[in-house]
């Protein structure tokens, strides 16, 4: 109904979209400027283009992954590593804390355990997994669930017990057993808190995936920028963190979108 | 129907033991409105949590029907505070939580709530979200909710504190409609006592903790006038004013 619309709504409207157009437009031209002047300081020679690449030498490194079938070997172990890890690391984190729920005398026992392992830099253990489990993907996987598995039980477990006290005595005088109460309230009540635990713990993972391929790897975007730097080929280094960068958050969007699809499905089914 | 029978309340804690409830004695006739009013603090909710079977009396016992509380739960209502509606459920799911915890969600069942909600005014919303429900709404569901696993007794847990005072008038008034019309037997916790003169056909006054039944006051003459005729009828503020004196006292 366009016709309906007032003078001021039109214009606050149109002013509204000039607004997101010029922000756009600003995002385009700071990331092609970035490139542009590092393309062109590389070619003018004010910067040393074996130590800092350019777009170009970066481009055709890439180019050379991709006819060599190389680039998705890599970016394919990396991505596989992080996805089984996030998944795993969060599924785990919340059965973990669900128990931690059922128990709370179990949770008092093993809150100082939680409490070190959470301040431990995980990292560390690095080492101690390639003894262990072999210098192979397993490794990497267990580093990621190191560094993600504490931070899920701890954020779900804090959830769990935010979860609303009118709430849950309403349900207890219902005669709700502490199943049902689990899944009909405290679930359903902290679907936030799990998106937020998916969401952090891509960016965990992804720490652990590049941690554990410096450590130990035959392929992935760590080990491209590990074996990079010891042959000084900083073409190869630059280009595989571009390409980081840019799964990394294709990945942090596809869980957004993956959030906004639950949440309209939830409302629609309603 | 419903008897407190010297029911007596400790809370222990590493720092000591507080004193609750003493001694409280009083009775609740079957189709009778209660109101239990005191100052804060005094252990109303207390009451109403042994009441409904959550929390153990240390001394004493409240019996239902001659049972004690905590083996009549399925027959008792609570009504809560806020409305506690679950957001992420419709109305319909809402109202049918209880029915869906005691596995009670068969055809007859239903039914009762579906007229419930008919007869409401609420039908058009069920499969609308708590949130796009104004608060007056959300209140009448929560009251459904508790009526629809057909409770011998509501009990209400100062279920308009957190209205502004408009509404909390107009859903007063509602409430107590639907709890008439459905001739149920009511326990409101209360520290409004404009609000427990304008519904109740008894007052119970509690004293500061721990809590003691001070007096009883009994509002038969009343009975019948909805709360807005209460609150204008020429007794009203006598008997505000000598409830008022005694919680005045008991502070």
């Amino acid at each position: 109904m366009p016709e309906q619309l007032s003078p001021e709504r039109r214009s606050y409207l149109s002013h509204l979209r000039r607004d997101t157009r010029l922000v756009h437009l600003a995002q385009v031209l700071l990331l092609v400027g970035f490139f542009a002047l590092w393309e062109a300081a590389s070619r003018a020679g004010w910067i040393d283009s074996f130590l800092l690449s350019s777009p170009s030498r970066m481009a055709s490194t890439l180019a050379g992954l991709w006819r060599s079938g190389e680039l998705w070997l890599h970016l394919g172990t990396s991505c596989l590593e992080t996805v089984v890890g996030f998944l795993l690391g969060t599924a785990t984190g919340t059965v973990i804390a669900v128990a931690l729920w059922l128990s709370p005398r179990l949770y008092r026992v093993l809150d100082p355990y939680l409490v070190v392992l959470s301040a431990l830099p995980k990292t560390a253990l690095g080492p101690v997994f390639i003894v262990w489990i072999g210098a192979g993907p397993e490794s990497i996987i267990a580093m990621t669930l190191a560094i993600s598995l504490v931070v899920t039980i701890l954020e779900m477990h804090n959830g769990f017990l935010a979860t609303d006290a009118g709430k849950l005595r309403l349900i207890e005088t219902m005669g709700a057993s502490r199943r049902q109460v689990l899944f009909k309230l405290v679930l359903p009540a902290n679907f936030a808190t799990f998106i937020n635990a998916l969401k952090v713990n891509v960016g965990l993972s992804w720490v652990g995936v590049i941690m554990g391929e410096f450590l130990v790897s035959r392929a992935g975007l760590g080990y491209l920028i590990v074996y990079g730097s010891q042959v000084f080929q900083m073409d190869l280094v630059m280009a595989s963190v571009l390409l980081l960068a840019i799964v990394a958050a294709a990945m942090y969007q596809l869980i957004r979108l993956l959030e906004m699809a639950i949440k309209k499905h939830m409302e629609g089914s309603q | 129907m419903v008897q407190f029978d010297h029911v007596q309340k400790r809370y222990q804690s590493p720092n000591g033991e507080i004193s609750a409830l003493e001694d409280v004695t009083f009775s609740v006739v079957e189709g009778d409105f209660v109101s239990i009013v005191g100052p804060s603090g005094c252990g109303k909710s207390t009451l109403l949590s042994i009441a409904v079977g959550l929390e153990q009396p240390s001394g004493g016992q409240v019996y239902m029907d001659g049972l004690p509380a905590s083996q009549a739960v399925s027959r008792i209502g609570y009504m809560p505070q806020r409305d506690e509606l679950f957001p992420w459920r419709t109305i319909w799911s809402n109202v049918t939580l209880g029915l869906e915890i005691r596995g009670q969600k068969d055809e007859a069942h239903t039914r009762r709530v579906e007229e419930l909600l008919e007869r409401y005014g609420l039908m058009g919303f069920r499969s609308k979200l708590p949130g796009q429900l104004s608060g007056g709404m959300r209140q009448r569901c929560a009251l459904i909710r508790t009526l629809a696993t057909d409770p011998g007794l509501l009990l209400l847990d100062e279920p308009f504190s957190a209205l502004d005072y408009q509404t909390r008038l107009s859903v007063s008034h509602d409430i107590h409609a639907m709890i008439r019309q459905e001739k149920k037997t009511a326990i409101l916790v209360t520290h409004d006592i404009s609000e427990s003169i304008s519904m109740s056909d008894q007052v119970v006054v509690l004293s500061a903790r721990p809590g003691r039944v001070k007096s009883i006051h009994d509002l038969t003459e009343l009975r019948g006038l909805s709360p807005m005729e209460r609150r204008e009828h020429p007794q009203f503020s006598r008997y505000f004013n000598a409830i008022w004196k005694e919680l005045e006292l008991s502070a």
